[in-house]
């Protein structure tokens, strides 16, 4: 054989068992034709994504923004964590957004997005998130993508069960995971059962400008309190809390909290409550927290201080709080679109329990109770069970629905999404995830108007699906195609930190409505500079505050002399620029904070204390035209005790 | 899924280029004359914008003290009456350009920078576009009036 017809047989060697490869990769998963799933997801360069997917970043503390049916990733949004890369968090504006009463926290652990709804439609106004470790809630406006206001959460551990939303958007409910002394006091950790308490945490949500204000807090019985959807529909008014370790131990509560057969659902009137709160049923508490709204006027965060809250005691206010029994240790609770059923993922059990509504109202009615729990009275299982799904797949999680009296069930054990009908409870199909599923979401899937047409996996595991990149990987998210019978598998891409929950809704709820720049005219910051007619340099004792402008391609002034070792200087720059994104960035050498990324027509500023005599330069760090390398300037520092004077141009 | 309006703008302006060359005698004789680059003598003249031509009355000194200040907050990062900063200096410009042009500059640089052949050739001299200030057009005729003083 010679050298040309043995190259000629390795090919085609090589053609065939690349063929058979495929042709049995083909087999294993039930995936479209490849091209057929390449052009479901393909979207054109320059065309537009249909949804916006908002995925938590988990322990990143920040939104990540994706396009579906892409896949990518348009923007990530700091929430709760420091970002030096524009600033957030560093800059003197920002710095009070993260102000805690614990001081300023620079990092959280996200978990579940949630965006605003007007009669219980996603509306495409505000997206709101919770942050798990220091208890807060964050409201993200939708017009500017940035974190508007973050509100801290007291008397509560573990700001899991939150942020869910009444079908108008009238409040924002916050479950504890942690129940702890309330308030706050040194006792011993075994006095748990005698000692700790839950709260209930609805926040009140301004229908005009979105502010956040605690209302109420309910206190309920020292459970685990995990996560929360409100009533819709019939159900408005009502809002309902999944718990565990109703067994109440305080340690190695793997085993401890996993006794019970049945944990609870919580369902609660909070209509209610108002009639309550308004015959002074409610008492004041300590409660101290934070409030932080960002005002796009100064440009700048200010950070309120509450001493107190309103409380309401279940024991006080009969008809207020009910326990449905739900099996075991249930996690997700999901209202359906119709609002009658209320659907609780059975962690611990291989079973969905679905509680319907109306037969709860008439249970309570018919006072159908098998007693209380620390006061609240528990209603008969059997009195408001619609039904139960089996078959569901191990460590059933949470359920999101099409719109079309379908209910979908991430199981997490067993790793896969679970289709079933509502009514008759029927699984009617299941497709696999990779891997280990957690969350799963459908544009609008817990509101009453779903978009049904795909659905995201939201996987905790990743392992081999992508190029791997050490130790630790990116989490894994599938886009599945759920317009027809039988769900489709069509893409994997990468999320950020640990996307726990995401939401999502049509893009045309959002997109034309973005804020491209801030009107100069309205720049009410304090250190503003309109003109660079108002730039200059101001020296106070050693506090320096320059009022700098910026454009392309030139700072205002570019050159300051007259600092000494010993001052703090404030660099507040305005962006003159009034054309859609053209940011510009400011980068101190030795600063020892972060750059600024200033917004057409923002104010922002950096602290900066000059740490070694002599000529350090500064410059615009995002490339904003042809000349951008020559954006620049120099501050000379003198030794401490110089005299010579301010100056600059 | 959403076209960008640019896009469909561009495309009906693709569309109506196309409408004027459909036949070579069309073209002789109904169709205005265009350019190189497709543009009519009115918008190389008066530039592509929403102001059409502009005859201007006398000076209005209350409009032009207006224009001077949405000049002041707006312009001068980038012009200069007499010297080059970013932009050109703008001395004299009124006898240079006409109204709907230097009011489609203000109200309309992106497109002007792109398309216009003059402007074009403003961009290979001074390297950084004119950007837009989101002025509106009643200030950009003030700026204008402002303008016909210097």
């Amino acid at each position: 054989m010679n050298k040309t017809m043995m190259r000629v047989v390795g090919v085609i060697l090589v053609i065939a068992t690349f063929l058979l490869i495929s042709e049995c990769a083909k087999k294993d998963k039930p995936i479209l034709g490849s091209s057929a799933a390449a052009t479901a997801v393909y979207v054109a360069p320059g065309d537009y994504d249909e949804f916006y997917a908002f995925t938590s970043g988990g322990f990143s503390g920040q939104i990540g923004v994706y396009g579906l049916p892409s896949g990518r990733l348009f923007r990530e949004i700091p929430v709760f964590s420091v970002n030096p890369e524009n600033g957030y968090g560093f800059t003197e504006e920002t710095k009070g957004m993260l102000q805690t009463t614990f001081g300023q926290i620079p990092w959280d652990d996200a978990h579940h997005p949630e965006l605003s709804q007007t009669d219980g439609v996603t509306d495409g106004r505000w997206i709101f998130i919770n942050a798990n470790n220091t208890t807060r809630v964050a409201r993200i406006d939708l017009k500017t993508f940035e974190t508007a206001e973050i509100i801290e959460i007291p008397n509560s551990g573990g700001n899991h069960g939150s942020p869910f939303i009444t079908q108008n958007t009238e409040y924002v409910v916050a479950s504890t995971r942690f129940s702890v002394p309330i308030p706050q006091r040194d006792v011993s950790i075994d006095s748990y059962k005698e000692n700790f308490e839950g709260t209930l945490t609805f926040i009140k949500v301004d229908p005009d400008d979105g502010a956040m204000n605690i209302e109420f807090q309910i206190i309920v019985p020292g459970y685990d309190y995990d996560l929360a959807h409100a009533g819709k529909g019939p159900s408005h008014g009502w809002a309902f809390f999944t718990c565990y370790n109703t067994e109440q131990a305080n340690t190695l509560l793997e085993v401890n909290a996993s006794k019970n057969d049945k944990d609870f659902i919580a369902a609660v009137n909070w209509k209610l409550a108002e009639k309550y709160l308004a015959e002074g049923k409610g008492k004041t508490r300590p409660g101290e927290h934070y409030t932080n709204r960002m005002s796009h006027t100064t440009h700048s965060a200010t950070s309120t201080l509450t001493k107190t809250v309103v409380t309401l005691d279940p024991a006080d206010c009969p008809g207020l709080i009910y326990y449905m029994p739900t099996p075991k240790s249930p996690h997700g609770v999901d209202v359906d679109p119709s609002g009658e059923y209320i659907v609780g993922g059975g962690k611990l059990a291989a079973v969905v329990s679905v509680h319907s509504f109306s037969k709860m109202l008439k249970a309570i009615e018919d006072e159908k109770f098998i007693g209380e729990a620390g006061g609240i009275p528990v209603l008969d299982y059997d009195a408001t069970i619609a039904g139960e799904v089996t078959n569901v797949g191990l460590g059933p999680l949470h359920t999101e629905f099409d719109g079309k009296g379908y209910a979908y069930t991430s199981a997490f054990i067993t790793s896969e999404v679970v289709k079933w009908k509502l009514g008759t409870w029927e699984v009617v199909d299941r497709i696999p995830t990779y891997y280990s599923l957690g969350h799963l979401m459908i544009p609008g899937g817990d509101s009453r108007k779903p978009w049904g047409k795909y659905l995201v996996g939201l996987n905790k595991m990743t392992k081999d699906r992508y190029l791997s990149t050490g130790p630790e990987l990116a989490h894994a998210a599938q886009l599945i195609d759920i317009s027809g019978e039988k769900m489709k598998l069509l893409l994997d891409f990468p999320t950020i930190g640990e996307p726990h929950y995401a939401q999502g809704l049509p893009a045309d709820l959002v997109h034309p409505n973005t804020t491209k720049i801030y009107e100069l005219e309205h720049n009410e910051h304090p250190y503003r500079a309109l003109s660079e007619k108002e730039a200059r340099v101001e020296r106070n004792g050693n506090e320096v505050h320059v009022y700098m402008t910026t454009i392309r391609t030139h700072f205002k002034p570019d050159n300051i002399e007259g600092i000494k070792l010993g001052d703090v200087v404030y660099f507040h720059v305005t962006n003159l620029e009034q054309d859609w994104d053209i940011p510009h960035g400011f980068a101190m050498q030795g600063a020892r904070n972060s750059e600024l990324l200033i917004m057409p027509g923002a104010t922002n500023t950096l602290r900066w204390e000059p740490q070694k005599v002599g000529v350090f330069p500064f410059y615009c760090t995002d490339f904003c035209s042809a000349l951008h390398q020559e954006m620049q300037g120099y501050v000379r520092v003198s030794p401490k005790g110089s005299k010579l004077p301010i100056s600059f141009n | 899924m959403i076209k960008k309006t640019g896009m469909v703008l561009v495309a009906a302006l693709i569309l109506m280029n196309c409408g004027g060359g459909d036949t070579e005698a069309a073209k002789e004789n109904a169709a205005p004359k265009l350019s190189p680059e497709g543009l009519t003598q009115e918008q190389i003249k008066h530039g592509i914008g929403p102001i059409g031509m502009l005859p201007l009355g006398p000076q209005d000194e209350a409009m032009a003290a207006k224009g001077a200040e949405v000049f002041e907050l707006k312009c001068v990062a980038c012009h200069k009456i007499d010297e080059r900063l970013v932009g050109p200096p703008l001395a004299g410009i009124t006898t240079k350009r006409s109204p709907a042009f230097i009011m489609n500059m203000i109200l309309n640089p992106d497109e002007m920078v792109k398309k216009h052949p003059e402007v074009k050739a403003m961009l290979a001299e001074f390297y950084v576009p004119m950007t837009f200030q989101n002025v509106t057009e009643d200030d950009a005729r003030a700026i204008l009036e402002y303008l016909r003083t210097i």
